[in-house]
């Protein structure tokens, strides 16, 4: 291990270390604890995982059993942007599928992968978030709310938030390929241009 | 800082005190700042609101009356501007209600607001274009009390939610926060409180319906120096959020809901477990507890008296089992969230193995208003076995979507079609969910039915958490059930065989039928396993996992039977059931459909008759919705 990764890992544990603290290193306070690393980390490290368990003296087993046990949880790093569909009864009569379908196709996902290679985004489907009056709901980060979604209108908020991720120079790259009749002209083709039908 | 109340007197004192201060202001604005407003932008209308009436210095705000001792308006002209909790008429958010008026105006704008503030605020006139259009008779509806949404309920646990700003204690107390407790703390036993509630016949309203009384005397009764009071706020039903609307508009409702059972009891602890999916309900609670530790209502000998009590907020990880009471004290003490056998029930064995209640949001907001009104007035409203009110979540394919509060024994058809306004979609009513993957589907026949816990049980259905969720005849009631049992599969906590096995084994069945290779067997089968798990399952998520599939089976069996002898999905649903095609004579060949098919299974020349290839074709519906000229049909 190089130096660099030595201070790294010190780093890592150092945080963790004051979460645990933090926490009176309580085994009641086991799943605010993961929480709070899970929010730092967006995911739970396999090695955090076992610090934590000799943190609070108990075996490794019961904080794997916990951390696999809460849908929160997740032993896969997520992606920065997490976008959950909800699919609550509400919004599944509400054809919530068909959003879930946008976001994977639009996202490069099939059903075995939730996040992106570049780690960019992660999409995941949520049993109800309870704002059932707004259906179909779907949520960004949980800070961003959008209701009473189409896959119209759907469609462009992934647009933006991809081309802005992508701005922001992730490793990820830039793609072409945008399907959208009216920017390449062809539905305005059509007809002369009189038939343009809007879409 | 506020001074410590030390009796009941100092609670009276803050009331009036607050109730000054508002009455400084001659009108006000709440915004709804719930979390389906919140989403459609309610905040910017709120700082908007407060920026144009500070600039024109009419802006009222509680600190400024308290410090100026009442002299801020003398001329009475101030105008408040707050944000509050949940309406309910979550529909046509973003809303501002105009108190003294009662005026409300939806789906509120940022532009619209210096409208407000010049004609209502101002002037005290009514915005017309921004009030609730009532569409059959094309009226525009003033009042909130007058829109058909609102005028059949009635308000107890949400009395308060929309008319105060949650995060401001002493509009709480000004409401008459806090004086039931004061009142059990100043004249009352332990005793005293479980005899009121025992005689006002309040039920648990998290599901099942058990005397909240009854349980309380259990706990009462356990010989324990330590013992614990935990508010149930893991509603993970979906469909549901009357809990999250009453912790995000009323926190300080269940603060004081909670310390009354605890006071009960004999305990010096509480906890509220708070799905992780509810952070705005986390803060305010966070922020309500902090304000009450302030005011000295929570702590150490509260109100001058020896009760003492302090509550510390739990978030929850996700787990809908969770919402079971004995996991969730496995949750609290940090462990995987799975059932215990009862008994021991925790009244007598609960959290860290002390005598523990575990009561539901509604069933503890409920509390405060019955110790200040009595078990009487309480039984005025409700039913014989089942008094008092209740929340529902109204959602799915309905017009008025939102949260309503009516009495119980409500006939189901008038909160679907009267409170609800019917189907949104302009197609037939088909079914109600009622009680989320606890619950059953009832059909247009059992719409009669009125919702109390007897009634409800004897159609196969039951309260549950209260969401309500109307399909049309656009849904497919197998593919409902098939979606309750995945629903149900997924969040099995895998402890006992019943539920962990038999809820696999339903969703293949299921999962068989909606992929159009179920046999005549297959439903018998179907209903066998069923019958097993409700019987033989360990908790309360299991016993009543099979009741989507029993009502369905019951209520709507020949769409089973369609499945299963004609290979057809009646409501055009079931993926594999279907075939797309394209009317020749119809199509215009816009190439609409070819654009937007994901797949590109759609072909055909421009202002040609264009194709679908059945092999590649998903049959995500797409090319239907685009197609201007309904040329594509499934069958």
């Amino acid at each position: 291990m190089g130096k660099e990764m030595e201070q790294m890992f010190q780093r890592k544990f150092d945080k963790v270390n004051s979460i645990v603290d933090k926490h009176d290193r309580k085994v009641s306070n086991l799943i605010a604890i993961l929480q709070e690393i899970q929010a730092e980390y967006r995911y739970l490290p396999e090695e955090v995982l076992t610090y934590v368990a000799t943190a609070l003296g108990i075996p490794r087993a019961t904080v794997y059993g916990v951390a696999t046990f809460y849908t929160q949880f997740s032993m896969k790093p997520k992606g920065k942007y997490i976008i959950k569909v909800c699919d609550g009864t509400a919004c599944h009569v509400r054809h919530s599928e068909k959003l879930r379908y946008l976001v994977r196709e639009k996202l490069g996902l099939d059903d075995s992968k939730d996040t992106t290679d570049d780690l960019g985004f992660t999409i995941e489907t949520v049993s109800c978030i309870g704002a059932c009056g707004l259906a179909p709901v779907v949520t960004v980060n949980d800070d961003d709310v959008y209701g009473q979604m189409t896959p119209e209108a759907l469609t462009i908020i992934l647009d933006q938030l991809i081309s802005k991720e992508r701005s922001e120079g992730s490793t990820g790259k830039a793609e072409n390929g945008d399907e959208c009749p009216a920017r390449n002209g062809q539905a305005h083709e059509l007809d002369g241009g009189k038939g343009c039908l809007g879409c | 800082m506020p001074g410590m109340l030390k009796s009941r007197k100092d609670v009276e004192r803050v009331r009036e005190k607050a109730e000054k201060g508002l009455n400084q202001q001659k009108v006000r604005a709440m915004v709804c700042a719930g979390t389906g407003c919140l989403a459609n932008g309610s905040l910017k209308v709120y700082e908007k609101l407060r920026e144009l009436v500070s600039e024109k210095g009419l802006l009222v705000d509680l600190d400024m009356t308290e410090d100026a001792c009442g002299e801020a308006h003398p001329n009475g002209n101030g105008i408040g501007i707050a944000k509050s909790g949940c309406h309910g008429f979550c529909q046509m958010g973003p809303l501002v209600r105009i108190e003294p008026q009662g005026i409300l105006y939806v789906s509120v704008k940022p532009e619209d607001v210096e409208e407000i503030v010049e004609e209502t605020l101002i002037k005290g006139k009514a915005v017309t274009r921004l009030l609730y259009q009532d569409s059959p008779s094309g009226t525009a509806v003033k009042t909130e009390d007058s829109i058909p949404f609102y005028k059949r309920q009635h308000r107890v646990v949400l009395a308060n939610c929309g008319r105060i700003n949650p995060e401001d204690i002493r509009e709480a107390i000004a409401m008459g926060g806090y004086h039931a407790i004061a009142k059990a703390l100043d004249e009352m036993t332990p005793d005293q409180v479980i005899q009121l509630i025992n005689a006002s016949g309040l039920r648990g309203r998290g599901g099942a319906g058990f005397p909240t009384g009854r349980k309380w005397g259990f706990a009462q009764a356990a010989k324990s120096v330590k013992k614990y009071v935990i508010c149930n706020g893991d509603e993970g039903d979906p469909g549901a959020f009357m809990d999250r609307s009453v912790m995000e508009g009323d926190p300080h409702k269940v603060i004081e809901g909670l310390m009354i059972a605890a006071f009960a009891i004999g305990a010096d602890e509480g906890f509220i477990y708070v799905r992780a999916e509810y952070p705005v309900a986390v803060t305010r609670l966070k922020k309500a507890i902090k304000e009450a530790r302030e005011y000295g209502l929570l702590g150490r000998n509260i109100l001058g008296s020896d009760f003492s009590f302090d509550i510390t907020i739990k978030e929850g990880a996700g787990a809908f089992v969770c919402g079971e009471e004995t996991a969730l004290i496995s949750s609290i003490e940090g462990r995987r969230g799975m059932p215990n056998p009862r008994p021991p029930y925790p009244a007598a064995k609960g959290l860290f193995g002390k005598p523990t209640i575990i009561n539901n949001v509604e069933t503890l907001s409920n509390l405060p208003s019955i110790i200040l009104n009595g078990p009487a007035w309480f039984k005025s409203h409700g039913t014989e076995t089942s008094p008092g009110t209740k929340t529902f979540a109204l959602a799915g394919q309905v017009v008025n979507t939102g949260l309503v509060e009516v009495p119980m024994g409500f006939p189901l058809r008038d909160l679907v079609f009267e409170v609800g306004g019917g189907t949104r979609t302009g197609r037939e009513f088909k079914a109600v969910q009622i009680g989320g993957p606890s619950g059953g589907c009832l059909a247009k026949d059992q719409l009669d039915v009125a919702l109390d816990y007897e009634s409800l049980r004897k159609v196969g259905a039951m309260v549950g958490s209260g969401g309500i969720v109307v399909m049309d005849e656009d849904t497919c009631m197998v593919e409902v059930a098939r979606f309750f049992m995945q629903f149900a599969q997924n969040e099995s906590c895998g402890k006992c065989v019943p539920c962990r096995e038999g809820t696999k084994q339903m969703l293949a069945l299921l999962t068989k039928i909606t992929n159009g290779e179920g046999t005549e067997e297959d439903l018998e089968l179907l209903e066998e396993v069923a019958l097993a798990v409700k019987d033989g399952a360990l908790c309360g998520l299991g016993k009543t996992a099979p009741n989507p599939v029993l009502t369905t089976l019951k209520y709507f069996r020949s769409e089973y039977e369609a499945h299963v002898l004609e290979k057809r999905c009646p409501a055009g649903v079931c993926q594999a059931l279907k075939a797309y095609s394209i009317n020749p004579d119809k199509c215009r060949g816009c190439t609409l459909c070819a654009k937007a098919c994901p797949v590109g299974a759609i072909s055909g020349e421009r202002k040609k008759p264009h194709n679908i290839d059945q092999a590649k074709c998903i049959k995500c519906n797409t090319c239907v919705e685009k197609c201007r000229f309904g040329a594509i049909s499934k069958e």
